[in-house]
């Protein structure tokens, strides 16, 4: 097995009164997909948020490289472009070009070399069949070109872990299989990957383990055949019974 | 009433004296009132690094210059214009109430632009390792710079307001040619015709501005 790149201990999570994670354990390995699932408001989200240092935490650690994930720390910034984050709405800035908005995290936050960053900018977006939108804007792109390109923008930082949340959920159909393949393709180059998703049949065929999560709990963290096949919970049954349709 | 040279070139003066006073205002006004903007958006609850106590005393000291009547303040004001230019009327004294005056203004229009930035975008910038002040150039005052532009637009046309009503305890230029001929010497022709200019004065800022505005958007097609 390869070493521990993520491990998370006991995390607690509260909004004011409401605890949204409670006492959450669990560890991702090097090169691992696992793959985060569970009922809207279980507390998904907010988990991938607190890995970033978006929000902060009330109880328990995040340690990446054996370095502490802490919000409003000074290490904070260094910490974070370890671990790259895509979101729901893609979040592109709208007054940047698509190339722009890719390069301008390397350059100003990773001081390095424009024409450098462009290059392997360019490389990545041919990757993701985005080659001849490098001078485009966002307004111009589609939900998923716009989301191959947020996937990029991480990736350009070369994380070491990326966290993927819900990124498909606003899309078509049809654009969901465009980022879906992208997100394959990542895993098969051996990317280290959190993915959060309603796409069930995506979820079972990328994860090396999935993780369900329920009222801010962890219920299950075994591997896909396991999970999907014969959850040990009877509330993960019930999760999955509501992927099922039969005509009664 | 006779429009002669005479009169023509005491336009042509008003309008330069003018557009000087207001010019110089409100860039004096945005070295003020922009890092006070900022610092008002920076500092929010919903902020970038909230800082409640020190937002609160921004707050209030801002909408205590903002709800002063800009006529008591030009008065308020004139023994520390006194002090700093030297004297109390003419238009580069004028320019020390108007900047006060402004800046506040300024600072608010600044703090709302900046607050109209998606805070999705500015996570993603965060989540990115983005410091504070990349955030604070690159993202926020980049992705609100229409809105500060139709802002800066704005405060062009409200300082050229104040200006004209500097006129009243001499502050030079048209505003003060409208009170001297239109009102002490019972000139009307001459009170209208510096209302008209002081009218396509505020148009053709508003035209610059919102050009440029338009012109920056890429928001739209």
């Amino acid at each position: 097995m390869s070493e521990i790149l993520l491990e998370v201990s006991n995390l607690t999570k509260r909004f004011g009164e409401n605890t949204i994670l409670d006492g959450i354990s669990f560890t991702i390995r090097k090169g691992e997909v696992v793959v985060l699932v569970g009922p809207s408001g279980c507390g998904k989200s907010t988990l991938l948020r607190c890995l970033n240092g978006i929000e902060d935490i009330q109880g328990g650690q995040i340690l990446l490289d054996g370095e502490a994930v802490l919000a409003g720390s000074k290490e904070l910034t260094q910490m974070r472009q370890k671990i790259g984050m895509v979101f729901q709405s893609y979040e592109l800035f709208p007054h940047m070009n698509v190339l722009r908005n890719i390069t301008i995290a390397p350059e100003k936050v990773q001081k390095r070399k424009r024409a450098e960053v462009e290059i392997e900018a360019k490389a990545l977006l041919a990757r993701v069949g985005l080659a001849d939108k490098a001078d485009s804007f966002p307004r111009e792109l589609s939900g998923g070109q716009k989301q191959r390109v947020a996937i990029v923008r991480a990736l350009i930082l070369h994380p070491e872990v990326i966290l993927f949340d819900e990124v498909t959920a606003a899309l078509d159909p049809e654009m969901v299989r465009e980022v879906l393949d992208v997100i394959l393709d990542l895993a098969k180059q051996g990317k280290t990957m959190l993915i959060v998703t309603h796409e069930m049949a995506f979820a079972r065929a990328i994860a090396d383990r999935v993780i369900f999560l329920d009222d801010g709990h962890i219920l299950e963290d075994s591997d896909p055949e396991t999970f999907f096949e014969h959850p040990e919970t009877k509330r993960a049954e019930q999760f999955l019974g509501t992927f099922r349709f039969e005509k009664r | 009433m006779q429009i002669d040279s005479q009169i023509v070139g005491l336009l042509l003066e008003g309008i330069r004296d003018t557009l000087y006073m207001v010019l110089v205002s409100t860039i004096l006004g945005y070295a003020l009132g922009l890092p006070l903007g900022i610092m008002l958006a920076v500092s929010d609850k919903n902020g970038i690094r909230p800082r409640p106590a020190l937002y609160r005393i921004l707050d209030i000291i801002t909408n205590i210059l903002r709800s002063i009547p800009f006529l008591i303040l030009l008065i308020l004001l004139i023994p520390v214009t006194r002090a700093l230019v030297g004297k109390s009327y003419g238009s580069t004294a004028t320019i020390v109430p108007l900047t006060i005056a402004a800046a506040p203004f300024i600072g608010r229009m600044v703090e709302s632009s900046l607050k109209e930035v998606d805070q999705g975008v500015i996570e993603a910038a965060q989540s990115m390792g983005a410091s504070d002040g990349t955030i604070v150039w690159k993202v926020l005052l980049g992705e609100a710079r229409i809105s500060l532009i139709v802002g800066v637009t704005i405060s062009l046309g409200t300082i050229l307001g104040y200006s004209a009503m500097a006129g009243v305890v001499g502050g030079g230029g048209l505003g003060d040619i409208a009170i001297r001929y239109g009102y002490y010497r019972w000139e009307t022709g001459i009170m209208l015709i510096t209302v008209a200019i002081i009218v396509v004065l505020v148009q053709i800022l508003q035209w610059i501005g919102m050009r440029i505005a338009k012109k920056l958007d890429r928001r739209i097609p």
